[in-house]
């Protein structure tokens, strides 16, 4: 990285304008040296020559993806059912788990900031590290393929999604409401119930709703490796390159989706 | 009626009390029954709609002891190569793809605003935004491995993609949230339309635009490791090839490289909102 | 001033410094008979905040004992301070109601020390809890505002709202933090004189942190001073002559507290 050495060598650090301005135009040169020299990496794994193809590849792919297959849909409306069941039923197991952990994680409900908070901070951010699919991966070797496996993948992203936000949010309630409570000589149970919750309940349905729109999103791709849903069907008619099925299923995926974020947002919009 | 009267006259506490409810959820009597018996209704049917194995599950159950312990000791070492290549492959995709699409997002920002936008340009951009939303990134880079081939390129489109519909439609509803009055003040100045987007809606948008950045940043890499699964290269190939050979231990050390650079990505991140606000 | 009955409270070398460092109290002794409405003033960082929550326990005096009606409460356990709590009503400048429950719900969490988990959980209080939050709604003016949300109230009837869930837990004490300090020079005097009119009706004592100096002397029966943590004034309301405002304000400030008492009280009578 010879820019950032010859940054680094720059004893012109007194007047601090200058000096901001020198750092800022090196930051700005770093980053497009970086993504040019990262660009640099990934060319050099690429066969160009397939690529310089693309367009052509393009409107091949596309005349063969229409018309779409319509009399497909009949077949479909049993895996777009299954899909919907993965994400809503995924969403409410990530909910019943994840609540309970925000509420361990966040630092003023924890029950103990040294010994419990990390190990549910660990447990949240594995969870959302590892990509539903891969989740998916792991459960359909466990249970085989099906829709719990589905079921069970997005339950386990989304406990940490889910768990992450609402302790963000339980952090930044507003202290003097639980503090009347405390003085008035209410448990902690009813300090929780009647000082907290109520808080962090818009919070909380917003976080739900918005992971439930994610995760129906989700649940369209995890059939791609056996677990349920109308993924099942786009990997089969990807094999069997029947691309008129797979248009058929990307209008119904889009359909499915554009109902999916106006119920959530009026259900958002409901609750605020 | 002053505060310090002592009561209205003929005010029966008892009745009041006896005719005091607890506050319902939902307002509407109706609207209430209904939502509870279709939420009733929907999980039960879900439920029982659910096609399960149990066998299978019983019998998976009783050999996950034996497929978890594979995991450990968590094997960096025998495929070292492998999952280095891959890492390189997810995170240069990364930076690429997040680099390319914020640059990209702005101008369809831009056009997607209805308040700055003709509308042929505001629909096509909202088009652009509405695929790309809808679309799961794997689904997408499918479309580009078919295009383009096997490799970290169609992830590097993919994310690119990706990245550009989640800035640009969060910017656009920044962008058509300013308040029209300082728009206004800079275009009365007699400013032309680049200088009016410089000077007045982009100082405004920015301290966003750098916290979703590092944010999207965060989300580029998680998806990069399962992009592997279709052909379009990163850790996820790694992965992947780790779990069809039943080599677990390999696909633990790749699980836990993961988890340690999400959660490197999420502290820089976090660090990176909390200087810009 | 000399004291005949037995008090009520009883503070004797309370010392307070936080984890901080900051000295906030030392060596403080008080002692406030039943049914004794009494002000306390100082600058600002002198410690009335920090007092006040010593006694109930928000914040956990370093050395010294509080005594509340024969009952030691500095070495109570949990259990026992909660049951202690309940004798003791809290009005703080902000309100600290639970902004999202209605009126009638944040005047009836006054009464879950008294209540159940379950049966706060599911809104059921006993009727003649009920009946006592109405009949106090109505005496400050608010029966008809019972359902309404806390939030979409006004300053003046958030704090009546305060003041009736403090009354609510049945207190012998009122431990008030600055009640008018958000609110305007008339609905303060309301405020006051509501408190003052409620403490004699139900022959309560009550300790009111106040910064109106002239709000101080007219309603209250006593004013103890405060300066950086001690007790620098003790006395009736018409022995708070200059000298005693220099003892608790100081020199530079003193000139200054005196104009403000003079057109505080012009102010006064031209809005009563
Ligand atoms: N939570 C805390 N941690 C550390 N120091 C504190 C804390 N609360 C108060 N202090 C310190 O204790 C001293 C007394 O504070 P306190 O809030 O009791 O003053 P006060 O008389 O109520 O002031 P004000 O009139 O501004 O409300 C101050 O020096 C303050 O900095
Ligand atoms: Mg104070």
């Amino acid at each position: 990285m010879p820019i950032l050495e010859r940054a680094g060598g720059t004893p012109e650090w007194k007047r601090r304008t200058t000096a901001q301005d020198l750092m800022v135009w090196t930051g700005w040169l770093a980053g497009v040296a970086l993504a040019v020299a990262c660009f640099q990496f990934i060319s050099d794994r690429t066969i160009w020559a397939f690529v310089w193809d693309a367009p052509q590849q393009g409107a091949d792919l596309v005349s063969r993806m229409f018309p779409p297959r319509w009399s497909y849909a009949d077949q479909l409306w049993k895996p777009l059912w299954d899909t919907i069941n993965i994400a809503t039923l995924g969403t409410l197991i990530a909910i019943l788990f994840g609540v309970p952990l925000a509420f361990l994680a966040a630092h003023n409900t924890t029950p103990s900031v040294l010994f419990v908070r990390p190990v549910v901070l660990f447990i949240i951010v594995a969870s959302r590290s590892i990509n539903a699919l891969i989740w998916a991966l792991i459960l359909v070797i466990i249970l085989g393929p099906g829709v719990l496996a589905g079921i069970l993948a997005i339950a386990l992203r989304s406990i940490g999604f889910i768990a992450k936000l609402l302790y963000e949010a339980i952090e930044e309630i507003d202290p003097s409401q639980v503090e009347a409570l405390r003085a008035s000589g209410a448990s902690n149970p009813q300090v929780l119930a009647w000082g907290m919750v109520p808080q962090v309940m818009p919070a909380f349905a917003g976080i739900s709703v918005f992971r439930w729109d994610i995760n129906i999103r989700e649940a369209t791709v995890l059939g791609l490796v056996g677990a349920g849903g109308i993924g099942m069907q786009l990997e089969a008619s990807i094999n069997t390159l029947a691309w008129p099925q797979v248009t058929m299923i990307f209008i119904l995926i889009l359909g499915m989706v554009a109902v999916s974020e106006w119920l959530s947002a009026r259900v958002r919009h409901a609750i605020i | 009626m002053s505060a310090t009267n002592a009561g209205t006259a003929g005010f029966d506490a008892a009745a009041a009390a006896r005719a005091w409810r607890p506050p319902p959820l939902i307002e509407s009597p109706l609207l209430r029954y209904a939502v509870y018996l279709g939420a009733l209704l929907y999980v039960v049917l879900g439920v029982v709609t659910v096609e399960v194995n149990w066998t299978r599950a019983a019998e998976g159950m009783g050999r996950a002891a034996g497929f978890l312990s594979g995991f450990f000791p968590p094997d960096f070492v025998s495929k070292g190569d492998d999952i280095f290549e891959g890492l390189m492959e997810s995170l240069t995709m990364t930076v690429v793809s997040t680099a390319l699409g914020i640059a990209l997002s702005i101008p369809v920002a831009l056009g997607a605003s209805r308040n700055l936008a003709p509308l042929p340009i505001y629909l096509f951009c909202r088009a652009i935004i509405a695929v790309s939303r809808t679309f799961q990134e794997i689904i997408i880079a499918i479309v580009f491995v078919a295009m383009v081939g096997f490799g970290p390129l169609a992830g590097m489109l993919t994310l690119t993609f990706a990245t550009v519909g989640f800035m640009a439609k969060l910017l656009a509803e920044d962008i058509e949230d300013i308040e029209a009055a300082q728009a206004e003040a800079v275009r009365a100045t007699g400013a032309g339309w680049f200088s009016w987007i410089a000077w007045s809606v982009l100082p405004q948008v920015k301290p966003r635009l750098i916290g979703l950045s590092a944010y999207r940043l965060d989300i580029n890499f998680r998806e990069s490791a399962v992009l592997g699964l279709v052909g379009a290269g990163g850790i996820g190939d790694t992965l992947n090839t780790a779990f069809d050979r039943y080599e677990f231990d390999t696909a633990a050390a790749v699980l836990l490289i993961i988890i340690a650079i999400v959660l490197v990505c999420e502290y820089t991140s976090g660090w990176i909102r909390r200087k810009v606000q | 001033m000399p004291e005949n009955a037995t008090p009520l409270l009883d503070i004797a070398g309370l010392t307070k410094r936080y984890p901080t460092g900051d000295l906030a109290l030392t060596d403080v002794s008080l002692r406030v008979p039943p049914g004794q409405v009494m002000a306390l003033i100082g600058p600002s960082g002198a410690g009335k905040s920090t007092l006040i929550r010593c006694v109930n326990r928000l914040v956990e005096p370093s050395s010294g004992t509080v005594v509340l009606a024969g009952e030691a409460l500095t070495t109570l356990s949990r259990g026992a301070l909660r049951r202690a709590r309940r004798r003791m009503g809290m009005i703080f400048q902000e309100y600290a109601l639970v902004e999202r429950l209605t009126v009638m719900e944040n005047v009836l969490s006054g009464r879950l020390g008294y209540t159940g988990f379950w049966a706060s959980w599911f809104r059921r209080f006993p009727r003649r809890d009920v009946e006592e939050a109405f009949r106090l709604l109505d005496r400050v003016g608010l029966a008809h505002m019972a359902d309404k949300r806390a939030d979409a109230l006004s300053g003046g009837q958030r704090q009546r709202v305060g003041i009736v869930r403090a009354l609510m837990q049945d207190p012998a004490l009122l431990l008030v933090d600055e009640p008018t300090a958000s609110l305007d020079p008339k609905t303060s005097r309301q405020i006051m004189r509501l408190i003052v009119e409620l403490c004699e009706e139900r022959g309560l004592a009550a300790i009111i942190n106040i910064h109106d100096v002239a709000l101080a002397q007219e309603f209250a029966r006593r004013i103890v001073g405060l300066r950086a943590g001690r007790i620098v004034f003790d006395g009736g309301p018409d022995t708070l002559d200059a000298a005693a405002l220099t003892s608790i304000y100081g020199e530079e400030d003193w000139s200054r507290t005196i104009r403000r008492l003079e057109t505080e009280e012009n102010v006064a009578e031209t809005v009563a």
